[in-house]
């Protein structure tokens, strides 16, 4: 696309990537959008917070090889026994520019080909032809444990796994009074980490980011608790991955930032304030969704402060833009509806023979918590048993529910019946899919929900909750209310008794999942970026 | 002389309620009569009743000289009788006027023309018994179940010893020839088809309260002026629609009811025009030409065609299914029992298949509108529930166990998992070429 002045459009987008933590949708969505915007010809920064930890597990690449892949690393306040120019040692690292004597912020260069102009795109057959790319997308990793649906306890966790050895606390270059993060964080002795409750200063984030870029104060100059070299805290973590966008700001250019669920909203806000450009937060999944009515007051806080600071708020479904309006009062004239889609998939065949077991499986693959309804989906299993007793399920995934649900699970006598896989990834997710004979999703509260329409691309009928976004615009698919297990359990023996209804279900959902890609949405983004930037 | 044919389609479905696969087995309370009788009252409030008041006001006041038809499905007359029996009673007022024809049709509006021709005449002599016995004169016109007609089915009702038959005038159909004629379907030796205008009943079924139509408001005497500008040589306008187009599908404010207050006497101003019934253009009319329909046509969608009713998996295996039965619960009637031929005889009635229709991303709105259900395949998943016990039942009947329902606890369903053919037409096309 060519914009109305004849320059490219660049978007800094504040994103998460693929296994290998699961990020399920938000992963996968912005790896969908991303390549949708390159499609569409915009050209993408494409900024992901990543752990030095993880660096040999094998993540999927949200880019081709043809894309250019570095790594910025926000130093922290450097020992006595350290150098000051971390980055001096190594010829693929190179000084940020602009970054204080004090802390060197790094980037790493870890693909640097730039090759072919050309990925790969399917057509309405499926054929999958070759496209020329129009927009280029280079990949910025942050060194940061941040992964998506982190709450405080969980970041408490992740941390301790990535940071072996003993803990070391320290604390960041002390930039004296004013400075926006002081008083932010929880620090390293705070026992109450994921405790519901509002610190001081958490309300305030957006303004005393705004503030702080505005009186000219260097984000590498804060102050913060770091424990092994990251931010000691979930709120720590957020602010310092904050200010990483910021030093990322002042050496790159681009016309919009688009930030994407509140862990990068505070990223957003100060990346787009550094640089006075537009704002797009794009809302997945609220704190609502993942907690029912208990949220983290602090996280509510960040997601008001990002939804009311941005020029336009994207929303998932027209089920979440209503959650926007009401629990966050977010103007409607500034709700844009953008569904997800999926990436297009030809693989039943592949894994079609792995089948070993001859009586139907029924499948419910996510994270085992709250908001994605686990319990239903046992409660509907026992009755659907007592009629059929030769059905299986299975539940793939982890979460902080799982061990309630495998209690629960023995307590309903179903442990002949339903097994627990544990957390997937990667060829294991597709490969539970195609066994699958019918996939439910009974979530409580789902934003939007790809997972249905990757079961559909893989051949496999599903049952969604009428609370979710993909519900909204899925035609072949069967629909419940979460917590009507009565007509749950109906559907899901209707649908292993009656052959006509999966092969309807199962040949018309191919067609629909295949009118639903990326590359439309990406226009539909790039319509948007011009309409603020108008 | 030309004359304006009005034809009113009368039914209601008895619907089914959501029947659960815990429910095989356990219950064969298969139909929801507390929202069938909720919608009968509602509809005979809006519709029937009013509606009833004013032809029989309209057939007064111009001394005989408008008239119309109707077609009352056997459901519909039952639902009348059990929840409104004075709208039965008003349908009766206007058969006594001797100016409002009542025509024959399936009993349970059913499609067994296509599927099973013994049951087919059964349901038209059953249906031409009630009206006979309600309203003092045997059907002599026939028309099927929503005007689906093929150069087969009307020679069926030739046999059946009807005289005339309606059609769809669909462009497909007739090419460039008039619908305002008289037809004779090939085939058939005596009986003669009249079409439906589609464009002229349109404007009043559909377009009437369309407000982004040019036409709007419109106003009789413009329909009239459209009428009066038909050449001579039309011999009849056929205005066939589904009587709920008064006060239901159009509301009472959209003026639907003065239109009709007023427009006997608009045509009439002209007296190269007149209103007929069916029969009387029938009896006084030979057929101008033959008219090939191989194939069934049908006044539903922009299709005209049986898609609404027999398209997609689930309609071809729910529709077999029925049919399945049909030999099974004959021989129980046969045996005196014909409690289960009833039963079944509501599961035959199209209404059921056409709530499965997935057509609603693009034809839709009008299957939506009209459907119980939410989407087509919680109307399949009922059917598909109800058969399973219906099947159990029967069974258990035919084994000699007659009448102890507690064995019946927790029968497998036994539904049919084969593959229906490609087309529900085929089936038909092939008796159509024998």
């Amino acid at each position: 696309m060519v914009a109305s002045g004849g320059t490219k459009r660049r978007v800094l987008m504040l994103g998460w990537e693929f296994p290998p933590h699961i990020s399920g949708g938000l992963g996968t969505a912005c790896q969908g959008l991303t390549r949708g915007l390159a499609h569409a010809g915009v050209d993408v920064l494409f900024m992901v917070p990543r752990a030095y930890g993880d660096e040999d597990a094998n993540w999927m690449s949200i880019v081709g090889a043809n894309d250019v892949r570095e790594r910025v690393e926000i130093a922290n306040e450097p020992g006595p026994d350290e150098a000051t120019d971390g980055g001096s040692g190594s010829e693929h690292v190179d000084d940020v520019r602009g970054a204080p004597s004090s802390g060197a912020a790094r980037t790493t260069h870890r693909s640097d080909a730039f090759h072919g102009e050309t990925h790969a795109a399917a057509d309405d057959e499926g054929r999958v032809l070759p496209v020329p790319r129009i927009g280029r997308v280079r990949e910025i990793a942050v060194d940061s444990p941040l992964v998506p649906y982190l709450d405080a306890g969980g970041y408490r966790t992740r941390l301790s796994e990535l940071v072996s050895g003993p803990l070391v606390r320290a604390t960041a270059k002390s930039g004296g009074a004013g400075l926006p993060f002081a008083t932010l964080g929880e620090s390293a002795t705070d026992e109450g980490v994921g405790v519901p409750g509002e610190p001081e200063g958490w309300r305030d984030l957006a303004v005393r980011i705004g503030d702080a870029v505005n009186a000219g104060v260097r984000f590498d100059e804060r102050t913060f608790e770091l424990w092994g070299g990251y931010g000691a805290g979930l709120f720590d973590e957020v602010a310092r991955f904050a200010a990483a966008a910021a030093t990322v700001a002042s050496r790159e250019r681009f016309d919009v930032v688009h930030a994407h669920d509140w862990i990068t909203y505070p990223a957003g806000v100060a990346a787009a304030r550094a640089r006075g450009v537009p704002l797009v937060c794009h809302l997945h999944a609220t704190e609502y969704d993942r907690t029912g009515e208990s949220p983290d007051t602090r996280v509510l806080a960040i997601e008001r402060m990002g939804l009311t600071s941005a020029d336009l708020v994207v929303c998932v479904s027209h089920y979440t833009a209503k959650i926007a309006r009401r629990r966050y009062g977010v103007p409607p004239e500034r709700i844009r509806v953008v569904h997800n889609a999926v990436t297009q998939k030809e693989q039943r065949a592949e894994w079609h023979s792995d089948r070993t077991i001859a009586d139907p499986i029924v499948l419910f693959l996510g994270r085992i918590t709250f908001q994605k309804g686990p319990d239903y989906f046992l409660e509907a299993a026992a009755k659907v048993v007592a009629e059929r007793p030769r059905t299986r399920f299975v539940v793939s995934g982890s979460g902080d529910m799982l061990p309630e649900i495998v209690m629960r699970s023995a307590r309903l006598g179903l442990s002949e019946n339903l097994f627990f896989t544990g957390f997937l990834r990667g060829k294991d997710v597709e490969r539970m899919y195609a066994m699958a004979d019918l996939y439910v999703m009974p979530s409580v509260s789902e934003p939007f929900g790809i997972t249905p329409l990757e079961a559909m691309a893989l051949d496999v009928p599903v049952i969604v909750s009428r609370t979710s976004g993909v519900s909204e615009i899925l035609a072949n698919a069967l629909k419940v209310d979460f917590w009507d297990t009565d007509e749950l359990a109906n559907k899901i023996l209707a649908t292993l008794e009656y052959g006509p209804l999966r092969a309807q279900l199962v040949e018309n959902g191919r067609e629909e999942v295949r009118r639903m890609r990326w590359e439309l949405r990406g226009e539909v983004l790039r319509d948007t970026y011009e309409e603020i930037l108008r | 002389m030309t004359s304006l044919v009005f034809y009113f389609q009368v039914h209601q479905p008895r619907r089914l309620r959501r029947y659960r696969f815990f429910d095989i087995g356990r219950s064969d309370a298969y139909f929801d009569d507390a929202e069938n009788e909720r919608i009968l009252r509602r509809v005979a409030d809006k519709c029937y009743l009013p509606m009833n008041a004013l032809l029989l006001r309209l057939v007064n006041k111009h001394g005989g000289r408008f008239k119309c038809a109707f077609s009352v499905s056997g459901t519909a007359l039952e639902q009348m009788e059990r929840w409104s029996p004075e709208t039965l009673e008003s349908f009766q007022r206007l058969a006594r006027t001797g100016h409002v024809e009542f025509l024959g049709e399936t009993s349970h509006h059913s499609l067994s023309a296509l599927a099973d021709e013994d049951e087919f005449r059964a349901q038209v002599g059953a249906q031409s018994d009630r009206v006979e016995e309600l309203f003092g004169r045997r059907p002599t016109v026939f028309r099927n179940t929503e005007l689906i007609l093929s150069n087969r089915i009307a020679r069926l009702a030739e046999e059946l010893g009807f005289r005339g038959i309606l059609g769809e005038g669909a462009d497909h159909l007739l090419g460039w020839r008039s619908p305002h004629r008289v037809y004779r379907p090939e085939g058939t030796e005596r009986i003669k088809l009249l079409l439906r205008s589609y464009k002229l009943s349109d404007d009043i079924a559909f377009r009437f309260s369309n407000r982004a139509w040019s036409e709007w408001p419109l106003r009789a005497e413009t329909f009239a002026h459209w009428v009066h500008g038909l050449p001579d040589e039309d011999r009849f306008v056929g205005l066939f629609m589904d009587y709920e187009t008064f006060g239901e599908h159009q509301w009472r404010d959209t003026g639907i009811f003065d239109f009709m207050e007023a427009l006997p006497g608009e045509v009439l101003r002209n007296p190269r025009f007149r209103f007929e019934t069916p029969t009387e253009v029938v009896e006084s009319t030979d057929a101008s030409a033959r008219l090939d329909v191989p194939k069934p046509v049908s006044w539903a969608d922009a299709e005209r065609d049986l898609t609404a009713w027999l398209d997609n998996a689930m309609q071809h295996a729910a529709h077999a299914a029925v049919y399945e039965f049909a030999d099974r619960v004959r021989a129980l009637a046969e045996k005196g029992d014909d409690r289960h031929l009833r039963t079944w005889r509501d599961l035959t009635t199209s209404d059921h298949f056409y709530y499965m229709c997935v057509k609603f991303f693009s034809d839709g709105d009008v299957h939506k509108y009209f459907s119980p259900y939410a989407t087509p395949h919680d109307a399949y998943i009922a059917v598909a529930n109800v058969l399973a016990d219906f099947g159990a039942r029967l069974a258990l009947l035919e084994a000699g166990e007659a009448g102890d329902e507690a064995d019946l606890l927790r029968p497998r369903p036994a539904i049919r998992l084969s593959t229906p053919p490609a087309r529900g037409e085929d089936a038909a096309a092939r008796q159509e070429t024998r």
